[in-house]
């Protein structure tokens, strides 16, 4: 992880949307008077989200100064946190790429090839477009369905370097590609058909007391004590 | 209930609630620790003070376990705590290699070697080498402004730094930025700190990251020899050590003193260091044809004595200013009073104080400890933030801890905790004294409040009534009350304004005459001769043709009106005697000599005594002292703090002026430059500049 600074290009201010401000205070209210301070991250979260998907320094302050909080502390927070970008970002996407273990193994390192390709060569770059950044990231957690990317609120799974190109193709279009996996997988169920658990007896019910006929001499005691679990069932 | 604890074999009992480590030391094993600091808050962030304890799989963070949370052993057995054991220094030596990893191996050019933590703790815990090859990390150094030198490099994020600044000074500045590896300790966007205590800062740094920037690459520790002292910028006195080499106050660092600092200076006491070698007055001067002219002490000495013999007692006067100690006022009043003057004062401010009325109507006499019991507090014409800055301070911790009121007449500022602002002046102080305002209500119901006085409101010419007012105020608030809790409490700002009541160096009709009359009896001409005895900052264009005598260290306003100069030492340079606002003797000691000619402020009025026919009794201090304790036996008792008789307060209350609509101002308007010694140091003069430019680019920032 790279050291986090704020951008050195800023704009002069900052302000909330009429609508953002209302959600705001609604939010500042779900804290207990006193500890107003603890809505920070909705509230910078929300800010980024308005700035295009970055926070800019003068967000920062705007924040600190509607919870009362020292604009050190909100500084500290979201240099802490990596999900608030510093920096611009992709004006059409920026590409979160999970190099977390699991993706790695099943070609992580591809599909930053791609970015650095088709985007920049370092991360929290711009492209020369303006449109795309990545950058990587840890575990989004979902590790079935590696190696993934995520852009703005969307995961993209099972990806290749080829789904990884057709995504970016399509942001660029200004299209919206379908999320989630890219090889026809219902979330993170097998790929292609059920390799496992396929015996209908898992489920009929048809086993239910079988293992008895494994043990010859539970037969006849099974038929004496008539009040016995196993038999229960049985009936 | 008591909890017994088997410490490296001692079974010692500990009282509840506090933390392992503080029961380490009580049963005298020695935890060493970089981010752990009995006043600030527990981070538990360097793992140093690790311990082992019985039924635990891994050594414990003492610092951050309270006895009560061990769980206990099965048969209710105490539980045996091992500081030495194997397991312990090997957990120990594997924090300090950590710590080490990324830290430079610059001790031989770090301001901090000598005195450093990591260093001391290095030899105990270090490995003779490192076993990392990689890169070390590198970090920017960051601007802390003028005092702080940083060098990041060194840091081991302990954040004791952030806390004290959070927590004592309140001013939250400091702070740690990213994580991990990358945090890093600064400001945001790098703005330098301007608070009055930041410099303490420095002394918290376990390492040399925070260093003291005006004496950087200037001393060794081990080549200085170290002065238990008393400072005398404000009325605390707060216990300073004055470390010298050669000749040279190099530095200025806190003791330790419950009663008064607890272990905080404010950034005026420590770095007015080197206002000591700067604008000294190192020899007499006379002043001839209309220029002052180097002389020596005979010549100068003559000159005076042949001026007093020449001017009638009554048409002199002496002014004693805010650095003055006991031993050379009571010196100058005895003189005085043998030539049969009873003109001294050393109210150079104009404070309307008597101390006919007792000593508890001019004392702060809750006292400063005594703040951390109140429950209610009335400020009253007083900024304590810039008056009094460690004593800000200890009103800031009894406020974290809760359930504080506190009221402000006076200048709405940012005193580093919230509090009702009740009004700007005299009319809320009439309503208040006449238990109209809601406030005083707030007073009544408190168990243990508390009125401070600022020197500013009773330097009005109302002064008396403000004092009479509050006087009022405090008799209301503490009635039926425990009678050995006196509410009533002036807050001074000038160090030698307490033992001068005490001795009694005020006119003999203190009400009616003082610094005022005189200076106006020297610009109409009624006084010939005037005796500043390290008096700056009356207005020295209204002395007319005033005969004026200037004993002083500094070369500052009255040395520069003055007729004669008597060179003296200042504070770090004689033993004297200083009384704090709370009515504490305590006596400075000698750590450097005075420069060239300069001279004891009690051996020059000794020396001149002989020359105007009445020579002093006293030949040396021990006689003076004694001659002193005679007239006031409180100086006597060093470092003690004796109550004063509340009657005072009543009597005080008893008067029939009104206290007038104006607002309150404080003593100070510009904290660095309160006094001759401050005004000559740089430092002061940067950090006074720097606070004016902040307060400008705030004005235009609001007038946005």
């Amino acid at each position: 992880m790279a050291v986090r600074r704020l951008h050195p290009d800023q704009p002069h201010g900052f302000s909330f949307t009429p609508e953002n401000l209302a959600w705001a205070k609604e939010t500042i209210a779900k804290y207990p008077v006193g500890k107003e301070a603890s809505a920070i991250i909705p509230l910078m979260w929300r800010a980024q989200e308005q700035s295009g998907g970055w926070l800019p320094e003068p967000a920062l302050r705007y924040v600190a100064d509607m919870l009362g909080v020292a604009y050190i502390r909100a500084y500290e927070v979201a240099t802490f946190y990596t999900m608030f970008q510093l920096a611009p970002v992709g004006t059409k996407a920026h590409v979160q790429v999970c190099g977390t273990t699991p993706c790695m193994l099943r070609g992580a390192e591809a599909l930053i090839d791609v970015c650095k390709r088709r985007i920049s060569e370092h991360p929290h770059e711009l492209s020369e477009d303006g449109q795309f950044s990545w950058e990587e990231v840890e575990c989004l957690g979902c590790c079935a369905n590696a190696p993934m990317v995520q852009i703005w609120k969307d995961t993209y799974e099972d990806l290749t370097p080829e789904a990884l190109e057709k995504i970016l193709a399509a942001f660029a279009r200004g299209a919206q590609p379908k999320a989630g996996s890219q090889i026809g997988r219902k979330t993170s169920a097998p790929e292609g058909a059920v390799t496992t658990l396929v015996d209908p007896a898992l489920y009929d019910g048809s086993q239910i007391g079988a293992w008895r006929a494994r043990f010859p001499e539970l037969q006849d005691e099974g038929a004496a004590a008539g009040s016995q679990p196993a038999d229960k069932s049985k009936g | 209930m008591p909890k017994q604890l088997i410490i490296d074999g001692k079974l010692i009992e500990v009282e509840d609630g506090i933390t392992l480590l503080q029961a380490c030391e009580q049963a005298g094993a020695e935890i060493p620790r970089f981010c752990y600091h009995e006043r600030l808050s527990i981070a538990g962030n360097c793992r140093m003070c690790l311990v082992e304890v019985q039924g635990s799989p891994k050594p414990i963070a003492s610092c951050a376990m309270g006895v009560n949370d061990l769980p206990p052993n099965r048969d209710n057995s105490p539980k045996v705590i091992s500081t030495q054991s194997a397991t312990v220094k090997k957990a120990r030596e594997g924090v300090m290699e950590f710590l080490l990893i990324n830290h430079p191996l610059d001790c031989p050019i770090c301001d901090q070697g000598g005195e450093c933590d990591l260093q001391d703790q290095a030899m105990a815990y270090g490995s003779g080498g490192s076993r990392f090859v990689e890169n070390k990390r590198a970090v920017e150094d960051k601007y802390l402004g003028p005092l702080i030198k940083t060098s990041m490099n060194r840091c081991i994020h302990c954040t004791r730094c952030v806390r004290f600044m959070t927590e004592i000074a309140g001013v939250e500045e400091l702070g740690a930025i990213g994580r991990g590896e990358d945090m890093e300790i600064t400001t945001y966007l790098e703005r330098g700190i301007l608070s009055e205590m930041s410099a303490n800062v420095n002394d918290l740094c376990p390492v040399g990251a925070l260093t003291h920037r005006p004496w950087a690459h200037n001393a060794r520790p081990w080549e200085l020899r170290k002065t238990e002292s008393i400072d005398v910028m404000d009325a605390l006195g707060s216990a300073i050590r004055i470390d010298v080499r050669g000749r040279e106050v190099m530095r200025i660092l806190p003791r330790n003193n419950d009663a008064v600092n607890e272990e905080w200076i404010s950034d005026k006491t420590r770095h007015v260091a080197d206002g000591l070698r700067t604008q000294r007055l190192d020899q007499p001067y006379v002043r001839k044809d209309g220029r002052l002219v180097p002389a020596t002490w005979t010549e100068a000495l003559e000159a005076v004595a042949a001026k007093i013999k020449a001017t009638s007692p009554d048409r002199m006067a002496a002014i004693a200013g805010p650095l003055a100690g006991a031993e050379e006022m009571f010196a100058l009043k005895d003189l005085f009073a043998r030539l049969g003057s009873t003109n001294v004062d050393a109210r150079e401010d104009g404070a309307k104080l008597d101390p006919a009325l007792g000593r508890a109507s001019y004392l702060f006499n809750s006292t400063i400890e005594g703040i951390e019991r109140a429950d209610a507090i009335l400020l009253i014409g007083t900024n304590p933030r810039l008056e009094a800055a460690v004593l800000n301070a200890r009103i800031r911790k009894r406020w974290r801890q809760g359930g504080l009121a506190i009221g402000l007449v006076g200048e709405q500022t940012d005193l580093a905790y919230p509090y009702d602002y009740l009004g700007s002046g005299g009319q809320t102080l009439r309503e208040l004294a006449d238990g109209k305002h809601p406030f005083a209500a707030k007073l009544q119901g408190a168990s243990t409040p508390l009125v401070i006085v600022g020197a500013g409101a009773i330097a009005r010419a109302d002064g008396r009534a403000v004092l009479a007012a509050a006087a009022r105020i405090a008799a209301a608030a503490t009635q039926g009350k425990d009678p050995s809790w006196n509410a009533f409490n002036v807050l001074h700002t000038a160090a030698s304004r307490v033992a001068a009541l005490d001795i009694g160096f005020v006119p003999a009709k203190p009400v009616t005459t003082g610094v005022d009359t005189f200076v106006a009896a020297a610009e109409s001409g009624a006084l010939d001769f005037l005796f500043l005895l390290g008096a700056d900052d009356i207005d020295m264009s209204r002395l007319g043709k005033a005969f004026v005598v200037y004993q002083g260290s500094h070369g500052d306003a009255g040395a520069h009106r003055a007729d004669v100069i008597f060179p003296a030492a200042a504070y770090a340079e004689k033993s004297a005697t200083y009384v704090n606002t709370e009515g504490r003797a305590q006596m400075t000691a000698r750590a450097a000599f005075p420069p060239g000619d300069a001279r004891e402020d009690w051996t020059i009025i000794r020396a001149l005594s002989p020359l105007v026919g009445h020579t002093l009794p006293y030949d040396s201090i021990n006689v003076l002292r004694a001659d002193l304790y005679k007239h006031a036996p409180v100086l006597a008792a060093l470092d003690r703090v004796t109550p004063a008789d509340a009657k005072a307060v009543a009597a005080l209350a008893d008067t029939k002026e009104a206290v007038k609509d104006e607002p309150f101002r404080s003593a100070v308007k510009d904290f660095y430059l309160t006094n001759p010694i401050a005004r000559a140091s740089a430092v002061m003069a940067e950090m006074s500049a720097l606070k004016k430019a902040a307060g400008k680019a705030a004005g235009l920032a609001a007038a946005e």
